[in-house]
């Protein structure tokens, strides 16, 4: 078999898998499964960017704030029609990751990564300041009659699974096919050495700033069904903290894997899941992590998988 | 008040936290200067200066001016111990790579914070400061009857603050003559030129990275010591210094400190003038924002060298 035709058995191997788990899995872990993979579209549209590109932003939840309020707030104050609104919050983040990335694009290096931070932390700033709409801190409850598509109720276990698979598949086999595009390939030569990219006749300002794009695309799908799906829109979303989270996430699964992201938000939600159990200071285990990682596995799981026995995993 | 007078407190309060800020983002700026360090737990280190601070000064008792005095000589060294600490065992096994060392000091910022909270639990803890004398102002009018003297009710600072200010210059001045006079400045200097050179020369570079280390967390303890009086502890409270001294560091120009000095007047003068004109989250909102375009415009900063 080739690696190529072995690398698309396994994407649509797990997908059975997460289809199947849903019929295995007790309601409680079915849910943390739907969380899961929500949030590992978030984790994939970073990664396309930190782990192929070698752009590290530490600003990735305004893109995911953009995707949620852009959503949120067409539904709830708008009251657009779900799908209509989905695609506004869709093109929020978009629209948004293009300027950042026009004017961020300028800076390299520890540059790029604190530019980055501080738009992101003016979009917090900026939610918080027009708190009358988005109620700040607090945030706002979607009612219930407008989580619906074509009549299918998304609060419930079932529709809410399935949301979340349909959506993390569709994504999961984008990114699956775009790192193995010309495109995906130049990106990767980027990373490894830009100026020699550069000098081979590619236009890596324009690469980037695509790749910052669809990578502010995806996060904010991520956005908008987490808000879809769990009806909760809020400030914390934005905040620093959710722009380290896809960071730790991939870094655990393996950055520059597809199927990386995924094992890292799994790993991270219940390594978190399980400590809360003990103690409020949960994000401790956050902070080990981090450490140990960059220390003894700085190419987290799925690197760690590539390097001793899968040596084709894309 | 008139607006000349409460441009005048605004201005206090201004040179208050300017005098914070120009600690905390000078440790911050020795770091990257002679390391190349992006240390993300830089706030952290200024938390636990003033948890401890609180710590000590619980502990010691009598007079609050001998406990202050003893937090003020331990803490800076006990963060500063602490931090290098740190570098011997996370920092220096990953190279100084500047990708992994950020990964590693976000680490080290959770583990930091998160250990004070559950030490300590998330009340914030206040300090007495040791002298607290109010002091009012005059302001100077061209009234009806010529030029008066006169002292508007409100206008008015305490001792503590102006001694925050003195110690800032003072311990600014001790920093300077250690970088420029002495063999410890000579040897910082060197490695900020060329690590490897120095290296050759047989300057012991991993030794001057751990001492650099804990000086720059040490400064920033130190302006945490000075501020707890005036706010309190809290596991929290290492969030705005950060982002205000990476802002100072960059507008400054990374690795310069006499940019990181007047960037930190700068910012800590406009931040206490226009939080007490304007709504504060407005003018986080302006600030962060053209902080983003200086840096995008001119990568440098204002004193910097482009360095690649």
């Amino acid at each position: 078999m080739t690696d190529n035709s072995k690398s698309n058995l396994m994407h649509i191997g797990v997908l059975v898998v997460l289809f199947a788990l849903f019929f295995i899995l007790p309601v409680y872990h079915a849910g943390n499964m739907s969380r899961i993979m929500v949030l590992a579209v978030y984790a994939m549209g970073f990664n396309l960017l930190f782990g192929y590109t070698g752009l590290l932003s530490l600003g990735h939840a305004m893109f995911f704030a953009a995707g949620m309020y852009g959503f949120g707030l067409t539904t709830n104050l708008g009251g657009l029609p779900v799908p209509l609104a989905f695609g506004f919050g869709v093109i929020c983040a978009g629209v948004l990751a293009l300027v950042v990335g026009f004017l961020a694009l300028r800076t390299i290096g520890v540059a790029f990564m604190i530019v980055t931070l501080m738009f992101a932390q003016t979009a917090y700033l900026v939610v918080l300041y027009f708190g009358t709409y988005t109620r700040g801190d607090e945030g706002f409850v979607i009612q219930q009659a407008q989580r619906s598509i074509a009549g299918i109720d998304l609060t419930s276990e079932t529709g809410r699974y399935f949301t979340a698979l349909l959506i993390f598949g569709i994504c999961f086999l984008l990114i699956a096919r775009l790192v193995q595009t010309p495109f995906g390939k130049t990106l990767v030569a980027i990373r490894e050495n830009e100026e020699r990219t550069r000098m081979l006749g590619y236009d890596s300002h324009r690469h980037k700033l695509k790749i910052l794009v669809i990578s502010g695309l995806f996060s904010g799908v991520a956005g908008a069904t987490y808000a879809l799906l769990f009806g909760y829109v809020g400030a914390t979303f934005a905040t620093v903290q959710y722009s380290i989270f896809p960071l730790v996430w991939v870094l655990l699964g393996g950055a520059g894997t597809t199927i990386g992201p995924l094992i890292g938000v799994f790993f991270m939600f219940y390594l978190i899941n399980i400590s809360s159990g003990f103690t409020d200071a949960y994000m401790l285990v956050v902070g080990v992590v981090l450490v140990l990682l960059t220390l003894f596995a700085p190419h987290g799981l799925a690197g760690l998988l590539r390097k001793k026995v899968l040596t084709w995993l894309p | 008040m008139d607006f000349g007078p409460h441009l005048m407190l605004a201005s206090l309060e201004g040179a208050v936290i300017s005098a914070i800020l120009v600690l905390t983002a000078m440790g911050l700026s020795i770091v990257f200067g002679v390391m190349r360090v992006v240390n993300v737990a830089h706030g952290e280190f200024y938390m636990l200066g003033a948890v401890l601070t609180w710590f000590i000064t619980s502990i010691v008792g009598g007079h609050p001016a001998i406990g202050f005095v003893a937090a003020i000589v331990v803490a800076p060294l006990l963060v500063g111990c602490l931090a290098a600490g740190a570098d011997r065992l996370i920092l220096k096994r990953v190279n100084y790579d500047p990708d992994r060392t950020i990964v590693a000091t976000i680490g080290m910022l959770y583990i930091i914070q998160q250990t004070t909270l559950m030490s300590l639990g998330p009340d914030a803890r206040p300090v007495e400061a040791p002298f607290n004398t109010r002091l009012s102002l005059p302001w100077f009018e061209w009234g009806e009857n010529g030029f008066a003297m006169i002292w508007p009710w409100g206008l008015s600072t305490t001792s503590y603050k102006l001694f925050v200010i003195a110690a800032a210059a003072m311990v600014l001045v001790a920093l300077w003559l250690v970088l420029t006079r002495t063999k410890v400045g000579l040897l910082m200097r060197a490695t900020q030129q060329d690590s490897e050179t120095a290296q050759a020369f047989g300057v012991p570079v991993g030794k001057v990275y751990s001492w650099v280390f804990g000086l720059g967390a040490g400064l920033a303890a130190l302006g945490a010591v000075l501020v707890v009086p005036i706010q309190q502890a809290h596991y929290l409270m290492g969030h705005d210094p950060l982002l205000l001294a990476f802002i100072v560091v960059i507008i400054g120009g990374l690795g310069s400190l006499p940019g990181t000095v007047i960037a930190a007047i700068l910012i800590g003068m406009s931040d206490g003038i226009i939080s007490v004109f304007f709504s504060p989250t407005l003018a986080k909102i302006i600030a962060t924002f053209l902080v983003a375009m200086v840096l995008v415009f001119r990568p440098q900063g204002l004193l910097g060298k482009i360095a690649r």
